[in-house]
């Protein structure tokens, strides 16, 4: 089981929690900061597991982390499920998000938790691995927001032009963030089919 | 319309999105909180607006401030309202804000159920898919409840994707809702053969998970996963079958035997090193639940070690850490092979990952022997002089001590050695161990005696020294070993060479700074000292040592008394006083040494951490009685006013035990005297308990040291372990040499005594035989001391609940509560309310899936039927056969030949299973061979347990099911009731929660208080000298105008019969329902033979019209009876009773539903008394719930609601009370004569008994 899928940037900053167990919102903010203190103190070349942290899990639990540029991935999980599997999970992840938003880079995260959502709800759902096939995971998303798409019709038409001035208004927006590019440099491991 | 919409989409568009949030909180930097405050109060005006669009937006946004932290849980019923949108895009916000921030104890919750079930039977797959994404985040147990058979249908969808995700929750709602396990499983099994990858992968995953918890349940499935490993190629399937596989070896020991060939096969062929790693992790569970020693698994342990050797030697850190974590689960059995790879962890480390250094001193732990123990303490030590960081040094010497110590010390040879690796870790500066070092300074000292005279002599140099430990600060933790070293220097201070120059030291004016619980050590044992001081001193002439010794006392404690710890002040007072007091004395000439030694007499020794819980309670003596009686309750009110403390005890004096006479106080006093006396452990105040102590039985027989010490002891100045390594090898050596001496004279074993277990390395462990014989003191334990407690589960743990056998047959009250029930209700009464009626829509559209299932279900029963007449023609024949057939014709063959009334069933269920998975164990194919091997596999997934959709044949299962259920029970009760008694002491019977028992309780079971009496609804129906007939009736549900009559035949006599033949005369009410085309009074022909002591069991259908009054058919059994001299024709008459309990079947109710039906005012009642019932009340209610097919609603204390339904529809709800030994029933039902008659029969039913 997966008990929890936390997405942080290299200074803390949440991009994407997603608990399979309730905590309430200030437990929460301990264990992402826990989690952070615990994986951003490791160098650059050690491995990717972690014996679980004391809020989150215990000794049953491992955090199992990527660093991808500016962005921490890291899964909580019990023993019931591989390392090295869960590594080629999060390896989909990043990939399957790198599809969705053609070049995927931290703006992506930070201004659409809700499609990284959706695309993870595809993967894991309930703590348990769902798919792990990258063209199903996307065949579905593209589904769901063609489905949307089709349902914004003319009404969605205004509001899509609005927040195309929006974005007009803010020229240096993109630049004032030092956006890493997480373009996958990923260890030899022979990745999951 | 349109035009509406595109004005509202314009409004909206100046709201914020959650983009601009987003962007806000970026500009905002410096006031971001505030920044949110005021988006949070807008978010609050938009969810103020009818326009959902407009909500949706303001939800969207809230899931992300509830990432940063803010909680949103006021906002839960707009969440609600946006999940329930028509639109996919906004119900796809709600349900992901949902899944974020529900929880078990949000309210609004319950609201949501509909809505779940509407969207979950939604023609848009995509709806559904949200539902069962955002429910698995979500899900609580009344919406398991709820919707456990909505899931179940969504398992069977026709669209992999919905399937996938249904059978996926079907876990979580397992947990929630544990019942639901049984009736779902089987569907789960079929999920495992499911054409769709996808599908099957989320099968495995679920079985996987649930048999991780509960193994042995799911042993049986071992050959259909067996088929799964070979046959898949996907390898997260593979991944988590072989780790299943990992969790059923411990179980099954042949079931490792038959696995091994296909994982080292695996191992060979794959290239993902995720799944040669899972591989090998199993083969390493396989061949520890192997009995060891087999030579051909030893290939399979070298194959194992030298991949993870590859692994190891990676270059990638994750590899490594894996080798190395699956490396110390070989350790723990196969320690040979491992050891031989000491060189590689020893290299790992030096690695610069932490994890990984932690990982190979795990390893080291395991690893050791007498023979490299040294070596490898060595090594460590040499790490810990290296190591940077403290965290990672203290690790490294709570290690160094671990490996020293484990299993009582099993490795050391050489104790001088251990005690200076203890005294150089002294020298660790900063370190939070200092207690640690301590009490291993102290046990080894306490329990080895040979070494004392060593330990004494270190320590009082440590004792000298002691301004180089607490040289820096006081916080410094590595002081607390002066506490250990000033203890064993005063206890053993008769092997001091210079006592006087210890106690000196130990009063020097500096001590005053130590921590207060030190300095009083430091003082009572300087008086040790002192005394040995003056005993030393006894036989001198002039004495004057002696009274030096004294006047040092004199002037060194009064430092003590001043201080400000209350231990050290009185332990100082009350020792100078009497040093004051024997000054005295000397100066008289008086002999005082004897006297003063005699204060510190007699020896102490080690008693075991848990000796203390482990004494049993002594019989008769009853922890929780009064010792006085308590004062009255009206004296105490007197009282109270007093003092505190009396007041105290009248709040205790809730008497439950006031009545214990004088007598029987005076027995208990006396009994619990006696029993101190025997209690080596109970600290008395008599002088003479002292002498109790010492005699008592376990100190005799410690075991008393011989020292045979070749080594020279004498070592000045602080120790080097180096020395002693170096000394110990010379001495290996020297003893090498003898041996061979020896063994040339005289073939003379000498062992060690416990070298035996772990023998390693080329030269064999007993070779080195170690310095002195040591014989470690054993820790005291209590006489007839308990078990050791085990470890028990969690009792919180959800998983616990999910421990269910499922290889036994569904019984009709698991069947999962199905909504169509409910649905049918609102037909009668269509004044029920909008919401039902939406629902009602919605059974129509399933129909013809339904439909579909049926037919399946059909076809199922058909292919059985067949088998079944397969059977009969060759079952005298081949026996054998039947049971390798499987469980689906299993289930069939119980049916058929059930040969005994109630014993056999469970009897002949669960051999016949088992005996399937042995054949399967032993017989079957290598996996070489796999069409065989698949046949066999195919056999177990055939469902053995009828789906819960409605079968047609079903009804006739139930009476056999409930009584298999019920002995089940009675088992498990008794089990339970027996480890209660040997779990008393440890912990609180831990039965069922409360909801669980509620639940429980309405599945027609009782909570497991007491095991029942044996109950069987069978009763006679006629019985001659030949044969013996009971029988027992059950409606059945799907026909209202139906019952079946189970009768069992059992033959009496020593003669054949045959020919049998059922007849019952019809009345106008019910008939007994003949094959077509044979006339209204031909007689039925009971399809067996009955040999000589042999019983079978036939049913019958009868059709009945009205079941408002409880009738009796007449009715013949006509037989042949055939022996030796001939046959006779003979026949039997009975009277069938129909009872209007036979009418009534087992429904569950929930209580809300229970609740609207009594209020709905259509039902009549009705009640009776009973007197002079004198049962529990849980028996009363298992009674009426197995006699009289009720089921319970909701029990509270001593009162409980039940209800069952007729067959035809009546709603009979009962509310039972209990008092002293009346018991009082209320009763409701729409139809007041079957209500009538109902009662009156169990009115009868207790008056039996």
């Amino acid at each position: 089981m997966i008990k929890a899928i936390l997405i942080f940037n290299n200074h803390g900053k949440p991009r994407l929690s997603k608990f399979y167990e309730h905590y309430n919102e200030d437990t929460e903010q301990q264990i992402i900061r826990e989690t952070f203190h615990l994986v951003s103190k490791r160098d650059e070349n050690v491995c990717n597991f972690l014996e679980g942290g004391l809020l989150i899990g215990g000794s049953d639990y491992k955090l199992i982390y990527r660093h991808y540029a500016t962005l921490y991935f890291v899964f909580c999980v019990d023993s019931s499920e591989s390392e090295l599997g869960i590594l080629d999970l999060i390896q989909v992840f990043v990939e399957t998000l790198d599809k969705c938003f053609e070049n995927v880079c931290e703006l992506d995260l930070i201004f659409h938790v809700d499609k990284v959502h959706h695309i993870l709800a595809e993967m894991v759902m309930g703590g348990m691995v769902l798919e792990t096939n990258m063209n199903e995971i996307i065949m579905q998303v593209d589904a769901q927001n063609k489905m949307e798409k089709s349902e914004a019709g003319i009404a969605g038409a205004p509001a899509r032009a609005v927040s195309a001035v929006k974005n007009m208004n803010l020229p240096e927006m993109p630049k004032n963030i030092n956006i890493g590019d997480i373009s996958i440099k990923v260890p030899n491991l022979p990745s999951f089919k | 319309m349109a035009l509406k919409i595109v004005k509202g989409s314009i409004d909206r568009m100046f709201d914020k999105n959650l983009q601009d949030l987003v962007r806000g909180i970026r500009n905002h930097k410096e006031d971001e909180a505030k920044y949110i405050s005021t988006c949070i109060d807008e978010i609050k005006q938009e969810l103020k607006q009818d326009n959902i669009a407009v909500k949706a937006n303001a939800v969207c946004k809230l899931t992300y401030l509830q990432m940063l932290g803010y909680d949103v849980s006021w906002a839960a019923f707009n969440i609600v309202e946006v999940m329930s949108s028509s639109k996919f895009t906004y119900k796809r916000i709600g349900y992901l804000a949902a899944s974020q921030c529900f929880h078990e104890s949000t309210d609004v919750i319950m609201l949501t159920t509909n809505q779940i079930r509407k969207d979950l039977s939604s023609p848009n797959q995509y709806d559904t898919g949200v539902a069962l994404t955002g429910l698995s985040c979500f899900v609580t147990p009344d919406l398991a409840r709820d919707l456990a058979n909505d899931i179940m249908t969504l398992m069977s969808h026709t669209k992999p994707y919905i399937r996938k995700k249904a059978v996926l929750i079907m876990y979580k709602v397992f947990l929630k809702y544990p019942e639901s396990l049984r009736p779902a499983f089987p569907r789960l099994k079929e999920k495992l053969e499911d054409p769709d990858p996808g599908v099957q992968s989320a099968a495995v995953n679920v079985i996987c998970e649930l048999a991780r918890r509960n193994p042995k349940n799911y042993l049986s499935l071992a050959p259909l996963f067996f088929k799964l490993m070979t046959s898949s190629t996907n390898n997260w399937v593979l991944i988590k079958i072989i780790k299943l596989f990992g969790a059923l070896t411990p179980l099954e020991p042949r079931l490792g035997k038959k696995l091994i060939e296909p994982l080292t096969n695996l191992i060979h062929s794959t290239s993902a090193m995720s799944l040669l790693y899972e591989c090998v992790n199993t083969v390493i569970a396989v061949l520890i639940s192997l009995s060891s020693g087999m030579p051909n698994h030893s290939a399979s342990i070298q194959l194992c070690v030298q991949k993870l050797r590859i692994l190891i030697e990676d270059s990638d850190q994750n590899l490594k850490y894996l080798g190395l974590l699956a490396m110390s689960k070989i350790l723990k059995t196969h320690p040979k092979s491992v050891q031989s790879h000491k060189d590689l962890i020893l290299q790992c480390l030096d690695d610069k990952d932490e994890s990984i250094r932690l990982r190979a001193l795990d390893l080291l732990y395991g690893m050791v022997s007498k023979k490299n123990l040294m070596e490898i303490v060595k090594k460590l030590m040499l790490h810990v002089d290296k190591a940077e960081g403290t965290t990672y040094r203290d690790e490294l010497l709570t290690k160094i001590i671990d490996i020293c110590s484990q299993s009582n010390y099993q490795y050391i040879t050489n104790f001088e050695w251990y005690i200076s690796i203890l005294v150089e870790l002294t020298r660790l500066e900063g370190t939070r161990h200092g207690h640690l070092i301590a009490s291993q300074m102290l046990d080894v000292a306490i329990r080895v005696k040979a070494i004392r005279a060593f330990a004494v002599a270190q320590m009082a140099t440590l004792l000298d020294n002691a301004h180089l430990l607490t040289g820096n600060t006081q916080r410094n933790g590595i002081c607390e070993v002066l506490y250990a070293a000033a203890w064993i220097c005063g206890e053993f201070s008769e092997h001091l060479e210079n006592p006087m120059q210890t106690l000196e030291a130990m009063l020097r004016p500096k001590v005053a700074t130590l921590p207060g619980h030190i300095q009083a050590v430091y003082v009572q044992n300087a008086a040790k000292l002192f005394a040995t001081v003056l005993k030393g001193q006894e036989g001198d002439a002039d004495g004057t040592a002696a009274q030096e010794a004294s006047q040092l006392m004199i002037d060194r404690l009064p430092l003590f008394v001043q201080s400000a710890n209350l231990e050290v002040q009185e332990r100082a007072s009350c020792i100078l006083q009497l040093v004051k007091y024997i000054q005295k004395l000397q100066q008289k000439d008086v002999e005082v040494a004897e006297e003063v030694s005699a204060l510190f007499a007699g020896e102490l020794n080690p008693v075991a951490p848990k000796a203390q819980k482990k004494v049993p309670v002594p019989e008769g003596l009853d922890l929780d009685a009064w010792i006085n009686e308590p004062p009255s309750e009206s004296e105490s009110e007197d009282e109270q006013p007093k003092a505190i403390f009396a007041k105290e005890e009248t709040k205790h004096s809730r008497p439950r035990h006031t009545e214990v006479d004088e007598k029987e106080l005076a027995r208990r006093r006396e009994a619990r005297k006696q029993e101190q006396a025997n209690n080596p452990f109970y600290i008395k105040a008599s002088p003479s308990s002292q002498k109790v102590y010492q005699d008592a039985p376990g100190v005799e027989h410690i075991p008393v040291v011989q020292i045979d010490l070749n080594v020279p002891l004498k070592v000045p100045g602080l120790p080097m372990s180096d020395q002693y390594v170096k000394l110990e090898e010379e001495r290996r050596q020297k003893a090498r040499a003898d041996k061979k001496k020896k063994e040339k004279k005289k073939r003379k074993e000498k062992r060690s005594g416990r070298g035996k277990k772990h023998d390693s390395g080329p030269e064999s462990e007993e070779d080195i035989a170690p310095a002195h014989m040591v014989d470690i003191v054993t820790e005291e334990m209590p006489e007839n001391a308990l078990p050791s407690d085990d470890d028990e589960r969690d009792p919180s743990d959800p998983h616990k609940a999910l421990d269910i056998d499922l290889d036994k047959p569904l019984a009709d009250s698991e069947k999962l509560p199905v909504r169509s029930h409910r649905a049918a209700e609102a037909q009668k009464s269509p004044t029920d309310g909008e919401t039902e009626n939406a629902t009602l829509q919605e059974p129509k559209k399933k129909s013809s899936k339904e439909k579909r299932e049926k037919k399946k279900d059909k076809d199922r029963d058909r292919k059985k039927s067949k088998e079944e007449k397969k059977k009969k023609k060759h079952k005298d024949e081949d026996k054998e056969e039947d049971l390798l057939g499987g469980q689906a014709d299993e289930a069939v063959l119980q049916s058929e030949e059930t040969s005994q009334v109630a014993a056999p069933p469970t009897s002949a269920s669960t051999p016949a299973e088992v005996s399937d998975l042995d054949f399967w164990l032993s017989n079957a194919p290598v996996p070489s061979n796999t069409q065989e091997a698949a046949a066999a596999a195919e056999a177990a997934p055939e469902p053995s347990v009828t789906a819960p959709d409605s079968e047609p044949d079903e009804p006739k299962d139930t009476e056999i099911e409930e009584t298999k259920s019920s002995k089940h029970k009675k088992k498990k009760q008794k089990k339970e009731k027996e480890d209660k008694k040997k779990k008393k002491k440890h912990h609180h019977h831990h039965h069922h929660s409360d909801g669980g028992g509620e639940e429980s309780v309405q599945n027609g079971t009782v909570e497991e208080e007491e095991p029942l009496p044996p109950m069987s609804n069978y009763c006679l129906l006629a019985e001659n000298s030949y044969i013996k007939m009971v029988y027992d009736i059950q409606g059945n549900l799907q026909d209202g105008s139906q019952v079946v009559v189970s009768v069992i035949f059992e033959n009496k006599c020593s003669s054949f019969l045959k020919s049998m033949e059922f007849n019952v005369l019809d009345s106008l009410n019910s008939k007994l329902q003949r094959p077509e085309g044979s006339g209204p009074h031909d007689g039925l022909v009971v399809p067996f033979q009955l040999p000589p002591g042999v019983s079978n069991e036939a049913r019958f259908v009868f059709t009945v019209q009205s079941i408002v009054m409880p009738q009796k058919l007449k009715g013949t059994l006509t037989f042949i009876v055939k022996n030796e001299d001939g046959s006779t024709h003979e026949k039997l008459d009975f009277k069938l009773h129909f009872t209007c309990t036979s009418y009534l079947i087992t429904t569950p109710c929930y209580s809300d539903a229970f609740a609207k039906l009594l209020e709905s005012g259509d039902l009549k009642s009705s009640s009776i008394r009973l007197e002079g019932v004198n049962m529990p009340f849980h028996h009363l209610l298992a009674r009426i719930c197995f006699h009289h097919h009720f089921s319970v609603v909701e029990r509270i204390d001593s009162c409980a609601s039940m209800y069952s339904r007729s067959i035809q529809g009546h709603h009979v709800c009962l509310l039972v009370k209990t008092s002293g030994e009346t018991v009082s029933i209320d009763a409701k039902c729409d139809e007041p004569t079957l209500l009538g008659n109902v009662l009156d029969e169990i009115k009868q039913t207790f008056s039996q008994c």
